[in-house]
């Protein structure tokens, strides 16, 4: 026998399972309109490739291929291609193809893959992304994108879940008991995809047909592993299940194939036979309608887009009053405020409890720190302390303590004495946490922006201040290499200072000087004359400056000449002075 | 026709704030039996009154609060506190010393500190000890317990005692714990022989009664109140300090570690007040810390300190500790470490 191992916690709710396990699958029928959302599963969506008024079949394409690709459930036309309520939490609208149907079925032409061992692993995985298959689990993971490619091995366990851990829904169950065959063929091509060293598959010990049903299909076959374990809530989990069958645990943050894991559900298996060997895209899923307020209960195998309320009313719904629609189980299901939200890949239940079945939450009082939430938590953390840092806003506490490894599976608020709604403090923390770090990161990135502008504006300033101080140096150093090599004005200074000097060495220096003087005013009065002669005195003002100019030029060279009389009597005279000077006696 | 949205889980268990109370005080059965049967219906009185003022201090403290005053109450939490008070107190206390008591550990040390789960402290340990220290007489006036004076106080008795001390001709004896930690010099069998207090076996009516808590206890484990980490890393860690000082019982013994499990109010301590979840560590390694360190500090205070039973002084100590107790014993949360390696996984 296997080893089982243990989960930290869990629970055991009532099962309820019996409210909807007996009977077969029935097949709902098809309704006179279907809403597909594009967005029925985790990452991008594909944009619709087919017009308003279009005729479609059952099976062709409606969107392209840009992201996990919707396909016609059956035939009709194109109704509208607009924003419809969808089943999400947050009772949002999202953009849906709507086919009204003809209910005539008309299919297109499937092209079966005939002997999928001829296929490699890429191409088998682009097979299935076609086909829109997604994991009909629950979170609506692209089936192909959790699969290793060509290139890779690393795949050592192919766990194919079977467990169906939350109380009401028997959708998996009872496909196991019907589909066993099925389900094997799609595991086979999974294990064709992944090359597992060993397949489990892993059923909760409350579903003994479904068991038995297995035991019987794989009487023979000694590659896969039926593995049953006590029934507790969540070993349905992807991480749970993980530790039950194998005692590992999937590294925080990191993916089940990191440590060799693949984890598929049973039903995703069935939906990969049928891509595979019949070609047909994932157009219909088994869904399970229960809860009181539905009397005939059960599983229906359902076309995609179907209105939940057609649904329901083949289950013969009776609302009452403060009526609750749970997509999903009890634990961790989602109301809706709307009936008319279609059937989804991920719609595994639609629970209609009635009145008292699943009581209103009671009004929450003081945590009063009884630790059962801790003793039940399967991720084996400290709820209460989480509560606690959630209602201070302590991120940093929150974090330290590890709200991201919550599962919100509903355990520990399923156990709380205080009825305080733990997993709804989480979910809003885990947003405030998200959005605080989006806002970190976008005041980070304005500092740092603004940093490298400072940077950049400091940077520039430097590089300024560095050319002009290399022009200074430059010119420096030309005005040094200029003076050795004798620069002109430098010259020139020299030149009159040697000069002056010349001259001061010379006796008779100072009438010599006085000379040049006197020649300079001469030549000044003789133009100032000239000026004036040249003047029609048409100007008063421009005459008598003209005549001020020439009598103060007069005047001066009057003293000029005083000057040089009265310092007269040297007799050494150069030969230009003697000329000079006898101009101006004659003058 | 609308819909009620409400968030997941939509189911819940059978476990209520109340409830979990409620079954606290029927553990509490059992050893108020016992008491009762050894000490008279002095007991009785204590708890009934207690019990009194307890809700009015409640009422009270929550309408100055300005909060809603019935759902409140019917958590039950009040009683409990007020309960688990007037059991450690000794039978046939003045209601004054009750009314004090009891006011200050709803008032004070649960209510000033933010009400239910807010208070770091054990309120009626808190009540406790303010009385020890204050009333140190009151606080050690026991009655010989049924055996040792052949006769216990009937409810009369007991009325007159509480609301009319005075007139109330009081005997009283030291407890073993108390004969223990004053033994100056007898041979512990000296010791037992010569006082009747110990009767056959570690005290007359202590080991009934401790018994009896022990059993009330072992429900509640039962029941899943609480884990066994505190308790047993508690009674544990007394027992190893008893052991470890016990040297076949000379003068100096601090006394067998049988007769520190069954005296005094060491079963009681051990189920019923170091388990309260408000104030003790919230995590299973935590919690077997918390209860080491509270058998560590009974023992000790015990043996060596100035009081004859420890167990309120240590579990306040404790709860100082607890917070820190916290930040180091966080338990290994899924995907953080284990879970690297995983061969055994693997063997079929
Ligand atoms: S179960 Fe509720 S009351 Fe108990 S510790 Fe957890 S949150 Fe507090
Ligand atoms: S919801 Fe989160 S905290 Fe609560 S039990 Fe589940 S994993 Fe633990």
């Amino acid at each position: 026998m296997r080893r089982i191992y243990d989960f930290h916690g869990g629970i055991y709710p009532a099962e309820r399972k019996t409210l909807s396990n007996e009977g077969s699958i029935r097949k709902a029928a098809i309704p006179s309109q279907l809403v597909l959302p594009l967005a029925q599963h985790i990452g991008p969506t594909a944009a619709p490739a087919v017009a308003v008024g279009q005729e479609v079949r059952g099976g062709e394409r409606l969107t392209d291929l840009s992201g996990l690709p919707l396909h016609a459930p059956t035939s009709g036309v194109i109704g509208a291609i607009e924003e419809r309520p969808i089943p999400h939490a947050s009772g949002m609208m999202a953009p849906c193809i709507v086919i009204n149907c003809d209910k005539e079925d008309r299919w297109i032409e499937l092209t079966p893959v005939e002997d999928f061992r001829r296929l490699s692993p890429d191409q088998l995985g682009r097979q299935l992304f076609e086909a829109g298959i997604a994991g009909l689990g629950g979170a609506g993971f692209p089936t192909a994108r959790k699969l290793p490619g060509d290139s890779n091995d690393a795949i050592k366990t192919l766990i194919i879940n079977g467990t169906e851990c939350e109380p009401y829904i028997t959708s998996d169950d009872a496909l196991m008991r019907e589909r066993a065959d099925r389900i094997i063929a799609g595991v086979e091509i999974l294990a064709h995809i992944a090359r597992p060293k060993e397949i489990l598959i892993g059923i909760e010990d409350n579903k003994p047909e479904a068991i038995a049903a297995f035991e019987t299909a794989l009487a023979r076959r000694e590659d896969m592993e039926l593995v049953t374990f006590p029934t507790k809530y969540p070993s349905g989990g992807e991480k749970q299940l993980i530790e039950i069958l194998t005692g590992k645990e999937v590294p925080s943050g990191g993916l089940p194939a990191s440590i060799g894991i693949l984890c598929q559900n049973v039903g995703t298996a069935a939906a990969v036979h049928d891509a595979i060997v019949l070609g047909r895209p994932l157009v219909s899923r088994v869904t399970t309608v229960t809860g009181e307020s539905a009397r005939n209960r059960g599983n229906f195998d359902v076309l995609l887009g179907t209105p939940m309320e057609d649904l329901l009313a083949q289950a013969d719904y009776q609302p009452t009053v403060r009526q609750r629609l749970i997509m999903g189980g009890p634990m961790m299901g989602v109301t809706l405020a709307d009936h008319r939200c279609p059937v989804i890949k991920t719609t595994n239940c639609l629970l209609v409890p009635g009145p008292g079945e699943l009581p209103e939450p009671e009004p929450a009082q003081a945590c009063i720190r009884c630790g059962l939430c801790a003793e039940a938590c399967p991720a084996r953390l400290l709820p209460q302390q989480l509560y606690w840092f959630a209602r201070a806003q302590n991120h940093e506490q929150l974090e330290e303590h590890h709200l991201f490894d919550c599962i919100e599976c509903g355990a520990c608020s399923y156990v709380c004495p205080s009825h305080i709604p733990l997993v709804q403090y989480y979910r809003a923390s885990k947003a405030a946490v998200r959005e605080q770090k989006a806002d970190n990161a976008r005041a980070d990135h304005a500092r740092e922006r603004f940093e490298a502008r400072q940077e950049r504006m400091a940077r520039e300033a430097a590089e300024k201040e560095a050319k002009r101080a290399a022009r200074k140096r430059a010119a420096l150093a030309k005005a040094a290499d200029q003076a050795a090599d004798g620069d002109p004005i430098q010259a020139a200074i020299e030149r009159a200072q040697a000069r002056k000097a010349a001259l001061a060495k010379t006796p008779g220096d100072e009438q010599a000087i006085q000379r040049e003087k006197l020649a300079r005013i001469e030549t000044r009065l003789a133009k100032a004359r000239e000026k004036l002669a040249a003047d029609d005195g048409s100007d008063p003002a421009i005459t008598s400056a003209l005549e001020k100019a020439v009598a103060t030029t007069e005047s001066k060279l009057a003293d000029l000449q005083t000057t040089i009389a009265g310092a007269g009597g040297t007799p050494a005279r150069t030969d230009s002075d003697s000329e000079t000077t006898s101009e101006t006696e004659n003058a | 026709m609308s819909l009620l949205v409400v968030t997941s889980p939509h189911a819940h268990g059978p476990m209520s704030t109340s409830r979990v109370m409620g079954t606290v005080l029927m553990a509490t059965l059992p050893g108020v039996v016992a008491l009762t049967y050894y000490f008279g219906a002095g007991v009785i009185v204590n708890i009934v009154f207690g019990g009194l003022v307890a809700l009015l201090c409640e009422s009270l403290a929550l309408l100055l609060r300005k909060q809603a005053v019935k759902p409140f109450l019917k958590d039950y939490s009040a009683l409990v506190t007020s309960t688990l008070l007037c059991i450690a107190l000794p039978p046939y206390a003045p209601w004054w010393l009750l009314l004090v008591g009891v006011s200050f550990s709803i008032l004070i040390a649960k209510h000033l500190y933010g009400g239910l789960g807010y208070n770091p402290f054990n309120p009626a340990m808190v009540g406790y000890v303010v009385l020890l220290i204050s009333f140190p007489l009151q606080m050690s006036t026991w009655m010989p317990p049924l055996g040792v004076g052949e006769s216990v106080p009937g409810l009369l008795a007991a009325l007159q005692a509480c609301f009319n001390p005075e007139s109330f001709d009081a005997q009283t004896m030291a407890t073993p714990l108390d004969l223990m930690r004053q033994n100056k010099g007898l041979l512990l069998s000296d010791l037992y022989a010569a006082n009747p207090q110990f009767g056959a076996f570690q005290g007359v009516g202590w080991f009934a009664v401790n018994a009896a808590f022990l059993l009330g206890g072992l429900y509640l484990l039962y029941k899943g109140i609480f884990t066994w980490h505190a308790p047993v890393s508690m009674l544990l860690a007394l027992s190893l300090c008893a052991l470890i000082f016990y040297d076949e019982g000379s003068s100096a013994s601090g006394g067998s570690p049988l007769f520190h499990l069954f005296s005094g109010a060491t079963m009681f301590g051990a189920f019923f007040i170091i388990t309260d979840p408000v104030s003790s560590a919230v995590s299973n390694r935590g919690r077997l810390v918390f209860g080491a360190m509270i058998g560590l500090l009974v023992y000790t205070i015990r043996v060596r300190g100035n009081y004859p039973d420890a167990v309120a002084f240590a579990v306040l100590i404790a709860n100082f500790a607890a917070p820190f107790i916290d930040n180091y014993t966080q338990p290994k949360v899924y995907g953080h470490g284990k879970g690297k390696g995983g061969s055994k996984g693997s063997e079929a």
